[in-house]
């Protein structure tokens, strides 16, 4: 039996501080049980001597200093894993709340997980496809990629991670994903929209949830990510499952981080977050990947508010950093009633040039993805000269990009929610846009896929 | 050694009592796992020791015992080819003994200790030798002659030398200096990574480090000896532009610190380095690199020690006379780490909460490269060029990492995500970017390639200048207004950037382009200029130059393999002189005078 300490010296917020402490351990687990017999967690941050700072897992409510005991278990904290998790819901700090049985635990993993040996990875290279244009054909998602989506309050971004949750597979496999669902600080809407579509879909008997609510605990937000993690990660490399994880939203995870760093008075980073915050946030996002020797995989797809529409705030600046690309929504587009609202032009993804090309999409992939990207860029430039100067001001040619960008933005970008595009379909589309430009505009593809793709027929334009 | 006990735990800050006769940047042993730590604050009895694993289970009462010795790296045969996390564990050994995650207290030897190499004596018995001097060589990798040097601080006779094939740790040679006493010369030697490693004599930088990438070695070129910085927002391609130095500048060692950024990005560099060829020798390009990489799920103290790691392998390499470039990336994590540990110490904070040393650490890692004649005989130089990616927050690039950088550093390629959103790859920035080498490479330059290439790309530079000022023009009155001859210019202006700096690290000719074809590149896209301006003044439309559909051939000159290239460049240049002078008769104009 552990021993027990009653001299809590103080709580602040989500942390607390034992005195005449011995035996604790960096990191390890401690359960508090409050005078009426409940049990709360948290671990320890540090030790000094006989004094340990123990962070809050859950809610300091009903604490106290005198009645309250505090145990050291001895060890990190875990989650019990096993293949019946597949098709429940849980709360953010793994308790079921769908009404169903506990889960019987196969097996017990630290939550933090262990660094991945980078030599030991094996490189995300398959193409996996959305049937959303935007991704498919210019920032292609492959499985063991990152790949955040950068948005705003109020815009569709939920709406779009259920599409692709929908109708992400790997081109002539039959093999499908299964998701782990991660949410922290959502309203119910949220969470019930995407429990409810994915249960209409069939998807749910294939997923994990783990939910945070806005109205739960704000400092469990700091454990969900990493349950949801360590459950893929179970799921990918001991059960060979192609796992796509959705954590949502990252912001709302960063500023439970701020508040733990605020509560035990550290040096504050940019805008008040932690200076650690970039090396935590990695320990989220890295675990994302394949190894060498294991079918299955990870692809995450966390998704974050940035506050203020702004891009160089610390959040989606620190993850940007680390993943391997990131896809922007755009307002305007959303204004102008355009679903997927893509800002394609700062969208990325690092790892497309890997997953696509002949065998894998087709040949003429990369070229028509460059041209597409630089006419659209250039037809952006020129509507905003036009809305300074007038369109009489505009050479023909610029008019002609002009009109590119908007039919890009029109066919293009824009599709159904339940449209599920073939990439053959995204390409066709592709290079029905670019049969707009004169052919000597078209730098960027190779003379050979030219006379292959470009569509026939089409009325050569006026050139400049 | 004392044995010390831990009494605080704070993340990867440990103190320890009772460590008495430890030393600054001494490496510890703590707990019961023996992680690896380095003291870095002692204060009465206590000592703060950062440790480069991760800390879970450690806690007050842990022992803690010193080694005595600072932190240090082997250098010797079994470099090349590998991989390394920050303090020189190989990763490779440590998945075949532990599996795929890193797990804490593993150790293994950072040079394989069964492997025998054959060894090629140069001195012999009876020679007096003294620190630097060669003695030896191992034929490491088909690109990698290993020298095998007297460390740092021995001479004396060479009592005894073999040949034939040995472990790192066999002794070789023995030397007696002339107190009697004697030494054992091993294959490998170790030296700790917090200090420069000893030359006779630092040189100025006079021959260029041909990258292959066009705005590099045309614009903003970097001399072998030299430092350059690369700062850049997320996503304006600093990763690919290290990697693509990596692959084709043209140094015979290559060493890459990925420190704290992707696990994917160094398993790519593992998977397609070798395979890539050097362009020189058509060897597979991992057989001249050593790869570090500490990304940023490690440990963050191993991260800050990944650096210097780096460096100091880069350093050995450079002491046989060779040119070596150590690419960096990212030098913010670094910075970062700094911060973490310096944050942990509760010291007093710098700006946006840097430690106030922060400057003079990124000075001294940048003063370690440099060209310099070795210590030793025979007498040879060698060169370390740094190169370092910045990743400032935000992008701003007024933050304290970069402005400590470029106060150092000679060459600044700034990339701007602007260009990048219109995938303008490298996103290079023309106008913001700078070279301080560009004048002491113009002799070089003007030997290797010829006199036109200063004027050509002093050239370029001014039409890109122009061509930022007419933008501003246009952006008030339109393009029409302007005069036909600013037309061409922002004509000319567009084919040098689409046509010339932009290149394309994914296209299997486009990746690398040679000296050679990069002049001839340049001088079709003067030629154009110089006879649109001629055609001008005849009184040809502006138009009708524009449209000329030559430029396309021009345009795509880039996919054009280098085998080939001199043959279709006399073609273009042919075109291109025949639809000038169509148009220019024409309009009834004398014919042009011959231009180049």
């Amino acid at each position: 039996m552990q021993k027990e300490y009653t001299n809590i010296a103080e709580i602040a917020g989500p942390i607390m501080i034992v005195e005449g402490v011995s035996g604790a351990k960096y990191d390890e687990l401690v359960e508090i049980e409050l005078p009426g017999g409940e049990i709360r967690r948290g671990r320890v941050l540090e030790v000094d001597r006989d004094k340990a700072v123990i962070q809050l897992f859950e809610a300091a409510q009903g604490l106290n200093l005198r009645q309250s005991r505090v145990r050291f278990l001895g060890k990190v904290m875990e989650l019990g894993v096993s293949e019946d998790m597949l098709g429940r819901v849980f709360d953010g700090a793994g308790r079921p709340i769908d009404g169903g049985p506990q889960i019987i635990p196969e097996k017990k993993l630290p939550i933090s997980g262990e660094p991945l040996n980078p030599y030991s990875r094996d490189y995300p290279n398959e193409f996996i496809q959305t049937g959303i244009s935007v991704i498919d054909g210019l920032n292609t998602l492959v499985r063991g990629q990152k790949l955040p989506i950068f948005s705003g309050s109020g815009l569709p971004h939920n709406r779009i991670a259920a599409q692709i949750a929908r109708q992400a597979k790997v081109l002539g496999e039959a093999e499908e994903f299964s998701v782990v669902f991660g949410a922290m600080g959502i309203t119910f809407e949220e969470a019930n929209f995407f429990i409810t579509d994915l249960r209409k879909t069939g998807a749910l008997e294939r997923a994990v949830m783990f939910i945070n609510l806005a109205d739960d605990p704000v400092i469990e937000r700091i454990t969900t990510p990493r349950l949801v993690l360590t459950c893929a990660e179970y799921l990918a490399f001991e059960r060979d499952m192609h796992v796509l994880v959705i954590l949502t939203d990252m912001t709302n995870y960063a500023e439970a981080l701020r508040e733990v760093s605020a509560a035990r008075k550290e040096v504050p980073g940019r805008r008040g977050y932690p200076g650690y915050m970039y090396t935590d946030l990695s320990t989220i996002y890295e675990r994302a990947g394949r190894i060498k020797g294991k079918k299955g995989s990870i692809t995450q797809m966390p998704i974050l508010t940035m506050p203020q529409d702004d891009k160089t705030h610390p959040i989606p600046d620190l993850t940007g950093y680390i993943t391997e690309g990131q896809l922007f929504l755009s307002r305007e587009l959303h204004r102008k009633g355009i679903y997927p609202p893509f800002d394609v032009l700062p969208c990325l993804s690092r790892l497309k040039d890997k997953g696509i090309g002949p065998g894998k999409t087709r040949e003429d992939h990369a070229g028509v993805l460059n041209q597409l990207y630089a006419a659209y860029a250039r037809g952006v430039d020129v509507r905003e000269m036009a809305a300074i100067l007038g369109e009489a001001a505009l050479s023909k040619l610029d008019r002609i990009y002009m009109k590119f960008a908007d039919e890009f933005e029109r066919r293009f970008i824009q599709q159904g929610e339940y449209e599920d595009r073939t990439i053959i379909e995204t390409l066709t589309i592709g290079w029905e846009l670019l049969s707009m430009l004169p052919r000597g505009e078209l730098k960027r593809v190779r003379d050979e896929f030219i006379e292959k793709y470009l569509p026939k027929g089409v009325e050569e334009p006026v050139t400049a | 050694m004392a044995l010390g006990r831990i009494v605080k735990v704070a993340g990867p800050l440990v103190v320890a009592e009772g460590l008495t006769d430890a030393k600054m940047y001494d490496v510890v042993r703590v707990g019961k796992e023996r992680l690896v730590g380095e003291v870095i604050v002692l204060d009465g009895d206590l000592a703060s020791i950062q440790v480069y694993e991760e800390t879970s289970g450690l806690g007050p009462g842990d022992p803690v015992e010193g080694t005595g010795e600072p932190l240090s790296v082997e250098l010797g045969p079994g470099l090349i080819g590998s991989i390394y996390d920050g303090i020189q564990r190989p990763l490779e050994a440590i998945q075949a003994r532990w599996g795929a995650y890193i797990r804490r207290g593993v150790e293994a030897p950072a040079l394989n200790r069964a492997l025998k190499w054959r060894f090629t004596p140069t001195a012999k018995k009876g020679d007096f030798v003294s620190e630097g001097d060669i003695i030896g060589t191992v034929q490491e990798t088909t690109l990698v002659l290993h020298k095998i040097m007297i460390p740092p601080g021995i001479s004396g006779t060479l009592e005894e030398i073999r040949s034939g094939e040995f472990t790192v740790d066999e002794p070789i040679a023995i030397v007696r200096d002339a107190q009697g006493k004697r030494y054992e010369i091993k294959l490998m030697q170790r030296w700790p990574v917090r200090k420069a490693r000893p030359y006779r004599e630092k040189l100025p930088s006079e021959e260029l480090l041909t990258t292959g990438q066009r705005i590099i070695d045309t614009l903003f070129p970097i001399a072998k000896g030299g430092t350059a910085c690369v700062p850049g927002p997320f996503g304006s391609g600093k990763t690919v532009i290290q990697h693509q130095l990596a692959k084709w500048a043209d140094a015979d060692i290559i060493v890459f610190v990925g420190c704290g950024e992707r696990g994917n990005e160094m398993t790519d560099v593992l998977m397609e380095f070798p395979e890539l060829e050097d362009p020189k020798t058509g060897e597979p390009l991992m057989k001249r690199t050593v790869l570090i990489a500490n990304t940023s799920n490690m440990p963050v103290a191993a991260r800050e020690a990944s650096v210097y790691t780096g460096i100091t392998i880069a350093e050995y390499f450079r002491d046989m006379g060779y040119s070596v470039a150590l690419m960096a990336d990212s030098t913010s994590r670094w910075a970062e780490a700094m911060r973490e540990i310096s944050g942990r110490l509760e010291e007093m904070p710098g700006e946006e909460g840097y430690p106030a040393y922060l400057g003079s650490r990124i000075a001294d890692f940048y003063a370690r490269a440099g060209r310099v004649v070795c210590l030793g005989k025979p007498e040879r130089q060698g060169s370390l060029s740094a190169i370092g990616a910045v990743s400032p927050p935000g992008g701003d690039l007024s933050e304290p990492v970069t402005q400590n950088t470029l106060r150092l550093v000679k060459v600044f390629w700034g990339l701007d995500d602007k260009l990048a959103y219109r995938r303008h790859f490298p996103a290079i920035n023309w106008l913001t970017s700078y070279s301080l080498y560009k004048e002491d490479l113009a002799p070089y330059f003007e030997r290797q390639v010829g006199p036109e290439w200063n004027e050509l790309s002093r050239e370029f530079m001014k039409l890109l200048q122009i061509e930022a000022e007419l933008e501003e023009i246009v952006r008030l009155v339109g393009v029409e207004a302007l005069s036909p001859s600013d037309r061409l210019k922002l004509e000319v202006a567009r084919s040098i950037r689409e046509d010339y700096l932009m290149q394309s690290a994914f296209d299997d000719i486009d990746t690398y382009t040679s000296l050679k074809k990069q002049l001839r590149m340049m001088q079709l896209i003067k030629a154009f200029y110089d006879l649109g301006q001629q055609a001008l003044d005849q009184g040809v439309d502006i138009h009708k130059i524009i449209e000329l559909p030559v430029r396309e051939r021009i345009a795509k000159a880039k996919f054009i393999p280098e085998s080939e290239f001199e043959d279709r460049w006399r073609e273009i240049m042919a075109e291109l002189r025949e639809s000038f002078e169509h148009l220019m008769a024409r309009t009834g104009g004398a014919y042009a005078e011959r231009v180049h």
